[in-house]
């Protein structure tokens, strides 16, 4: 087999091998599918009557869902830098890397189970936001979109956590840390709030921020409501993080040690 | 002696590490020369901190020197590392194991990532399994398995590929002593079978168990090398202890046992009233001739004990202080 087989094949294994973690493991499936229900239900229920959400067709379930998956989608990737820490505060990746495996397996099978969980995440939210009420009014090739964009925008991040991860291994750091960057982003955002609500000096960063683009775009693509500069902005900085982190995880996970 | 004898061969082998921070480098080896011919099991003893974990990571190609060269099996492991990583297993103070799957997952994910066919990797699994005396176990997942257990399961893991060369970093650290010698037996087992060993450990009963020849490393260097009764001669062989209760029979004590002294005169502490003597391989004869003496010379002592000589006493023989004080000094001077 070509080294590229190889390489597909060591990704694969180490795959199937977090995913088996994840599926054991009852507080990652918590984090998994309960949250996010649990999030939908809530912003669905006690704060939706209070949030005025006009213009969007069904109201502010509506306006919430894409805001959640969103929100999701960003603080799924804490698990990514979580896992990694913790495998390399214990050594298990010194092990795998003394193993002829392709060297950018670790990573591309961290990447690959956490993307099928952050899809069983989105499809999760999609379901329970049905059953209270959401509709994708836009037709199915947009909600398909939706749903490539929403991965995009967690995969994204998660290569941001590989960093994270590998740079301050240790689990309680990664966490920490997590909270610091994740909640103002997400909540200072337009996710589950119109920005217009917002004071002035909250809105100017809420509106210019990344997640405010991602969200927004998400929501266009869900509702049919107008896209403007929202989804190039996204791609925007997507690519942008993606340049920026990608070869800053790799050459952290070299000096693993 | 030709090169091709020679499983593992490093020469003047440094590693400094620069601290990230202010602190000043630590100079973790400070050239280092090993040999081992293929086939056999090289001990590397040293205390906490001595380097050999350092030394390890080296030779399986997860750490760059900083100066010298290593081979194993001929290959240089930074030129050639991904060869190297061919040939070798490695057992580390951490574990390769994870706790969510069950023992023969373990196995069959490492044989996968040696690029085995599924029904392959199966049955190597199986089989380790049986070797290890783990198959009862096999299906439980390893966050049930006892210390002994897991240790045995990572030493598994890392002869999945059947590698010629094998690195176990202190493989019985922190086990109890019955996991302890069940551990040494399969080591010897592996042996047997004609893997190459190198074997890090604190303990010289360890080394002098398991190991043909005993490199001992301190700070960074080999301060002494051979094989175990070679080191031990020089250590003077099995130490008889007791204490005296009363202070004023002390001088008489140490009369009385002066002449079966081998390798020294009886050591003498004062202030806790202990008497040691080396008594070279004479072992449980000089015990008895010591209660005999003691008695006849109207001694009345305590806590009478024959001891092998500890990782400390070839330190205090070697180096003149003993391994933990090494350590001590090391972290006032930190
Ligand atoms: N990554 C690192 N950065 C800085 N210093 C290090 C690093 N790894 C090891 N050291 C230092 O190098 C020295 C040798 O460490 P090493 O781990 O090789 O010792 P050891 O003999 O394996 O000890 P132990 O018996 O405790 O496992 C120690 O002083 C240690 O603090
Ligand atoms: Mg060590």
């Amino acid at each position: 087999m070509s080294s590229i087989a190889w390489a597909a094949s060591d990704t694969w294994v180490l795959t199937k091998r977090n995913l088996t973690i994840w599926a054991r493991v009852p507080a990652y499936l918590v984090f998994t599918v309960v949250q996010p229900t649990i999030f939908t239900l809530l912003f669905r229920y006690v704060f939706g009557g209070a949030i005025p959400t006009k213009g969007f067709p069904g109201g502010y379930v509506d306006y919430l869902l894409p805001g959640v998956i969103g929100q999701t989608a960003a603080f799924a990737t804490m698990g990514t830098a979580i896992a990694l820490a913790i495998e390399a505060q214990k050594g298990v990746i010194d092990r795998l890397r003394v193993m002829p495996i392709a060297r950018s397996a670790v990573l591309t099978g961290r990447l690959a189970a956490d993307g099928i969980r952050m899809l069983i995440t989105v499809l999760v939210i999609v379901g329970v936001g049905y059953a209270v009420g959401f509709r994708f009014h836009n037709g199915v090739g947009s909600a398909v979109a939706m749903i490539v964009l929403a991965e995009a925008f967690g995969l994204t991040l998660c290569v941001v956590s590989l960093f994270i991860g590998l740079a301050l291994r240790q689990e309680e750091a990664v966490q920490a840390f997590g909270m610091i960057w994740l909640f103002p982003l997400t909540f200072v955002s337009s996710a589950f709030v119109p920005v217009a609500t917002m004071p002035g000096w909250l809105r100017a960063f809420a509106v210019n921020q990344p997640i405010t683009h991602v969200i927004n775009a998400l929501r266009s693509l869900a509702l049919g409501t107008p896209m403007g500069d929202n989804l190039w902005l996204s791609l925007v900085w997507m690519l942008g993080a993606l340049a920026v982190f990608m070869p800053l995880a790799v050459r952290v996970y070299k000096r693993v040690s | 002696m030709t090169s091709a004898d020679l499983a593992i061969v490093v020469e003047d082998l440094k590693k400094t590490f620069t601290a990230r921070r202010k602190s000043a480098p630590v100079e973790a080896l400070r050239g280092i020369d090993l040999a081992v011919n293929k086939g056999t099991v090289l001990g590397v003893l040293g205390p906490n901190g001595a380097g050999k974990t350092t030394a390890v990571r080296i030779l399986t190609t997860l750490l760059q020197p900083t100066s010298g060269r290593a081979f194993v099996q001929g290959r240089d492991v930074v030129k050639e590392a991904a060869k190297v990583r061919e040939l070798i297993g490695l057992t580390s103070q951490a574990t390769a194991i994870v706790d969510e799957l069950t023992g023969r997952e373990n196995l069959e994910m490492m044989g996968r990532l040696h690029h085995m066919p599924r029904a392959t990797a199966l049955a190597r699994a199986d089989e380790l399994l049986v070797q290890f005396d783990l198959a009862d176990a096999g299906d439980r997942t390893a966050k049930t398995y006892s210390g002994g257990m897991l240790r045995r399961l990572d030493l598994a893991a890392s002869l999945v590929s059947h590698p010629d060369v094998l690195f176990l970093d202190e493989p019985t650290t922190g086990l109890d002593p019955r996991s302890r010698l069940a551990m040494w037996e399969v080591i010897r087992a592996l042996v047997a079978s004609g893997t190459t060993l190198l074997l890090t450990t604190q303990y010289l009963d360890e080394a002098d168990e398991l190991a043909d020849e005993i490199a001992v490393i301190d700070h960074g260097l080999v301060i002494a090398a051979g094989t175990s009764d070679e080191l031990k001669g020089r250590v003077g062989g099995d130490i008889i202890e007791f204490t005296v209760p009363d202070r004023e029979q002390l001088a008489a004590a140490r009369r009385a046992v002066e002449s079966m002294a081998d390798g020294g005169p009886p050591v003498v502490d004062d202030a806790a009233g202990r008497v040691s003597v080396r008594v070279g391989s004479a072992g449980s004869e000089a015990l008895v001739e010591t209660v005999r003496r003691l008695d006849a010379a109207g001694v009345t002592s305590a806590g009478l004990a024959l001891r092998r000589p500890s990782l400390d006493d070839v330190f205090l023989a070697l180096t003149g202080h003993a391994a933990e004080q090494t350590e001590q000094s090391e972290e006032v001077a930190s």
